[in-house]
């Protein structure tokens, strides 16, 4: 085992795991994370915690890992490389194994520009491919980036990645994929999916590879509530495929939020169906509490029993 | 070549507010190619300011000159009695020129009247783009002759990150994702193989990461 995590567990049992995600507040309030993860008790194997996502200034996800801890729920910790430099990274890195964070995805990060202070200097000292090497050099050589031993105590992650199916260019996805497999990550969450025929046509590629047998791959779903929503998704996140039946589907609907749950359940079928996909990541943008739902209704609660 | 802008005739004025006699001085080289700084913009900029005081009830004497290059000492020295003459220097020049005139003249205050921006190229006329961000350790070699450092909004070296669209930037829909055109030409040049290598992370103190940079060359220097 590499860091002996429930979702490391989990997947290499074979089971298929479910992951779901985690918004930190925009506040120092504990409850707010100890609220939500209630949610999350027992209900999915990780919680991915956002590292001020959007570039919107939230909580530390190191901090409100430690808060879901605490709550009995099992983090994994998202790390952007747009704030911090390899030494704080490091630092960081230590911090939140320290903490008891078995799980680390690593991200280049939304640009600043989409944040809430657009005025500042970004860092990407690394990107997001240069971390995950970084993360796997100090958990299996047992070194700091520089190539100074990490004496005792390394830090003992199982290191996630994510991938884009729907940027551009679409060859190059599943080339930049197995550069992130080959720099040492172990499991990968993708953009949301909304684009389900897209994405079984990445999956294809990945298959041929052969990159399903070296990580992991957790397709990335989310539901929505509103045919609103899924104009948002299309129209203003970059990198994003909206097919327009799904949205008329959403428009038509006389209880959109039920129509929404539906449309999850029926994606989360068909991308339990494609060969290589080891699980799914539900990302939920404001709207936790429907995560519980929809496994419950998906049949893939309780959440699988794996040896500790 | 180093491309700079006008700043605003506002502060360019407030600058020079309490003076009464100004050197504008203008340089001939590259902010002459990008019509910013060179003898015609400071022509043009003179008589704004002019009008701008006159508007202003306040006097003022403005005198021009444009040497071949306020970057380098032998071509500002040309000008030193009038220099001396001032209240104070409007240099039109890059950064460096106005640094120049700041050791040239210790006793004189010289003001910018642009902002350098980038190193970069016409594109078309009139229009220039950063291309170089001086970085001091350069990957175009396996590129493809486009550098992911000045022209990437994350800088990523084993891009393009998930936010590159139909060629385009997320950051600007009106710029071109590097990485899009890094794999176009790779492609082109059958040498794709260059981005399955994993990069190393990049060694930034040839940026600006280390203080102020140096360049020799050891058979030129007396």
């Amino acid at each position: 085992m590499k860091s002996a995590s429930r979702l490391e567990r989990v997947l290499t049992a074979g089971r298929f795991a479910v992951t779901a995600e985690l918004g930190p507040p925009q506040n120092a309030n504990p409850e707010v994370i100890r609220k939500k993860a209630q949610h999350f008790l027992g209900n999915v194997d990780g919680v991915n915690i956002t590292d001020n996502q959007t570039a919107i200034v939230r909580m530390s996800s190191i901090a409100a890992a430690a808060i879901a801890i605490s709550c009995g729920v099992e983090p994994v910790v998202q790390m952007v490389c747009r704030d911090r430099n390899r030494i704080a990274m490091q630092s960081d890195i230590l911090g939140a194994a320290a903490l008891g964070v078995k799980n680390i995805l690593c991200l280049s990060g939304d640009h600043q520009k989409f944040g809430n202070h657009p005025e500042a200097a970004n860092v990407f000292d690394l990107g997001s491919v240069q971390l995950i090497a970084m993360v796997k050099k100090m958990r299996d050589a047992k070194q700091f980036l520089c190539g100074d031993p990490i004496k005792e105590h390394e830090p003992r992650l199982f290191i996630g990645a994510v991938e884009n199916p729907f940027a551009d260019p679409f060859e190059f996805r599943v080339v930049r994929l197995a550069k992130k497999i080959k720099a040492g990550a172990d499991f990968i969450q993708t953009q949301c999916v909304f684009d389900v025929d897209k994405f079984a046509k990445w999956m294809e590629l990945v298959v041929k590879d052969g990159l399903h047998k070296k990580a992991y791959i957790l397709a990335g779903l989310t539901p929505v509530r509103s045919a609103r929503a899924l104009h948002y998704m299309k129209d203003e996140v970059a990198g994003m495929s909206v097919p327009d039946k799904l949205i008329k589907r959403m428009e038509s609907a006389e209880d959109p939020k039920e129509e929404g749950i539906r449309i999850c359940l029926e994606m989360i079928e068909r991308v339990r169906n494609i060969e290589g996909v080891s699980g799914i990541h539900l990302m939920p943008i404001g709207w936790e509490s429907i995560t519980p739902v929809i496994l419950e209704r998906a049949g893939l609660l309780p959440c699988p029993q794996v040896r500790g | 070549m180093i491309v700079a802008d006008r700043k605003p005739l506002r502060e360019i004025l407030k600058s020079i507010d309490e003076y009464r006699k100004v050197m504008l001085m203008g340089c001939g080289g590259c902010v002459t190619v990008c019509f910013s700084g060179g003898a015609k913009a400071v022509e043009l900029l003179a008589s704004q300011i002019k009008m701008a005081r006159k508007k202003q009830g306040k006097d003022i004497e403005i005198i021009e000159c444009t040497p071949e290059r306020q970057c380098e000492y032998e071509f500002v020295e040309a000008f030193e009695a009038e220099v001396r003459s001032v209240d104070v220097v409007l240099s039109t020049a890059c950064g460096v020129g106005v640094q120049t005139m700041a050791v040239k003249y210790p006793d004189t205050i010289t003001v910018p009247a642009l902002n350098t921006k980038f190193m970069g190229y016409p594109v078309e006329h009139g229009f220039w783009e950063e291309k170089c961000a001086g970085c001091g350790d350069c990957v175009l070699e396996w590129t493809g002759g486009l550098c992911p450092i000045a022209r990437c909004a994350k800088k990523l070296l084993d891009g393009p990150c998930g936010g590159s669209v139909d060629g385009k930037c997320e950051v600007d829909k009106d710029t071109d994702c590097v990485w899009q055109l890094i794999y176009d030409r790779l492609k082109r040049l059958d040498k794709l193989d260059n981005l399955t290598v994993i990069r190393e992370p990049k060694d930034w103190r040839t940026s600006t990461n280390a203080g102020q940079r140096k360049s020799k060359f050891e058979e030129t220097m007396l």
